[in-house]
């Protein structure tokens, strides 16, 4: 551990600011690759099952 | 020994396979993902030394540097598919160089934004011209070119087959692209010092890097295959497999 | 062409195609101004945006007159293969026995006609107008003649894959752009060298390099983007 103290991880030597800024960012890029396509499958199935049900109700 | 080759390379012709084998390297790279992108986050932010000349700004590398490997190579790849696309017919490879621009697009601007964070308290600018730092934007542009000619093509094996084109075009540049924008580099302003190259990095500073590097291909790997799916079911709604397997999904 | 049993060879194919094409631009002479004019204008743009002081327009002169250049034939891309698409001459193209990439070729050669060499011919007097260094002015033609044939040769594959789409023309730009960014910067880097009083021979050579690389590759690239737009 290389730091003594919570507030000097958040402190980081004065830094802090631009370390958080860019963890925040590779944390907001990753979610965003899982979220996205996530929301887009379960509107993709969605879409595909109610496309599905009235096909059959046409037969 | 060639005919079991063949009979491997021609399973990727299916997507039906693909999709379901797919679901089984997503397990294996989603447990590897978890454990090695936390792990190298901490040991990165809280365990490793500070540097002596950055200070604890240093820790941006965790981010900046994986995310700009995995920009770059991820553009290789969708080459690498446009040419298996355009050469073998593969619907799998559109497929795939569909689902990884805008990934690749999304760690491009990462590198970028982290590098520009980075910048600020180690040459006292949000940005320098630096050669690093403008081919990756450059790169930015040219995943931004792919994702715009997929979208403007309404048909969805002409998009693959253009798109493929302008990958292949575009990775026989990126070369180029970083030589000259290296010399121009030299030409403009001669020994700034760089980010990312420093005499011999200790142990316990890069190893959380490697495991970073590591978490975020597996990640890639990841989020790329979830991509996937969703194009291959979109684009194979009409077959009796999908049909089955939206009726299943639904059902449950 | 007396005879018309016996297939036309590939020299004659490659000239009737220049030929047709710049006999086309000369028919709609407004068209092929279009870009000369947009080049004059955008270099005049620049000391007015930025600064008309002598000394600072003569260190950035190069590059202007290499920005607008760039800017002007993408200007002109756009038609490079829509007329053609558009009325179907296109697909018999394609259908000819010769090579479509050596039409293809050969419709470059007639667009770089048509546009680069003009703004190259302009060049001089724009350069003047920015107090460009007067020894300086023939490596900057120099380097134009080098670099404008690749601006066609990459912007070529970049019309071919969007002819067949209505946002063609923005299209365009966002895709051929970062593909300029080598030619622009030895374009302008040799003329700078060249002002630093630095050997300047070798860049050249590099520019000549990249005309080769393109000259080879950019015709299938540009040939197969084609057939792509054309079957859909």
């Amino acid at each position: 551990m290389s730091f003594s103290s919570l507030n000097d991880v958040i402190h980081m030597g004065g830094h802090g600011l631009y370390v958080w800024l860019s963890y925040g960012a590779g944390v907001a890029i990753l979610s965003y690759n899982l979220v996205a396509p996530k929301m887009k499958q379960n509107a993709l199935m969605k879409r595909l099952s109610q496309q599905l049900k009235r096909e059959k109700l046409a037969k | 020994m060639w005919s079991s080759f063949k009979r491997w390379f021609h399973q990727w012709g299916s997507p039906k396979w693909f999709y379901e084998r797919s679901l089984v390297w997503s397990r294996w790279l989603g447990v590897i993902a978890l454990v090695c992108i936390p792990a190298g986050i901490l040991w990165g932010l809280l365990f490793a030394p500070e540097d002596y000349q950055q200070g604890n700004s240093f820790r941006i590398i965790y981010l900046h540097v994986p995310a700009a490997v995995l920009a770059q190579s991820c553009y290789v790849l969708m080459a690498a598919a446009g040419f298996v696309g355009l050469v073998w017919k593969m619907k799998v490879a559109d497929v795939v160089l569909k689902s990884a621009a805008p990934i690749g697009a999304s760690f491009c601007f990462l590198a970028l934004f982290t590098g520009a964070v980075w910048g600020k308290p180690t040459w006292g600018t949000w940005w320098v011209w630096d050669a690093r730092l403008t081919s990756m934007l450059i790169l930015l542009f040219l995943y931004f070119g792919v994702i715009a000619l997929e979208s403007a093509i309404q048909d969805a094996i002409t998009a693959g087959k253009a798109a493929a084109v302008l990958c292949i075009v575009g990775v026989v540049n990126i070369p180029i692209i970083k030589y000259s924008v290296e010399w121009w580099n030299t030409l403009h302003q001669p020994a700034t010092f760089k980010l990312t190259e420093k005499p011999a990095m200790p142990m316990e500073m890069w190893l959380p890097l490697l495991i970073m590097i590591i978490g975020i291909y597996a990640f890639f790997g990841y989020a790329l295959f979830l991509r996937s799916r969703n194009e291959i079911i979109e684009r194979e709604r009409r077959t009796l497999w999908v049909r089955e397997l939206v009726e299943r999904e639904s059902a449950a | 062409m007396s005879d018309r049993s016996q297939p036309l060879n590939l020299w004659q194919v490659f000239f009737a195609v220049v030929k047709r094409d710049l006999l086309l631009a000369f028919r709609r002479r407004q068209d092929l101004a279009n870009p000369l004019i947009f080049f004059v204008i955008v270099i005049s743009l620049f000391p007015l945006g930025v600064s008309p002081e002598p000394a600072f327009l003569a260190t950035s002169a190069a590059g202007v007159v290499w920005v607008a250049a760039l800017l002007a034939t993408l200007l002109s891309l756009d038609a490079m293969f829509r007329a053609d698409y558009e009325d179907g001459a296109l697909e018999q193209m394609i259908l000819t026995p010769q090579p479509l990439f050596l039409l293809v070729l050969g419709k470059i050669l007639a667009h770089w006609l048509v546009t680069g060499l003009p703004l190259i011919l302009l060049s001089p007097v724009l350069a003047i107008m920015l107090h460009l260094d007067e020894s300086l002015l023939a490596i900057l033609v120099l380097t134009l003649l080098v670099g404008t044939p690749v601006l066609s040769l990459i912007g070529a594959i970049g019309a071919a894959l969007t002819v067949g789409l209505r946002v063609g023309g923005v299209l365009i730009s966002l895709l051929i752009l970062p593909l300029y960014i080598p030619v622009l910067i030895f374009g302008t880097g040799t003329v700078q060298a060249a002002a630093a009083g630095s050997e300047y021979a070798g860049f050249l050579a590099i520019q000549g390099a990249i005309l080769m690389l393109a000259l080879a590759l950019a015709p299938f690239a540009a040939a197969a983007g084609l057939k792509i737009s054309a079957s859909n």
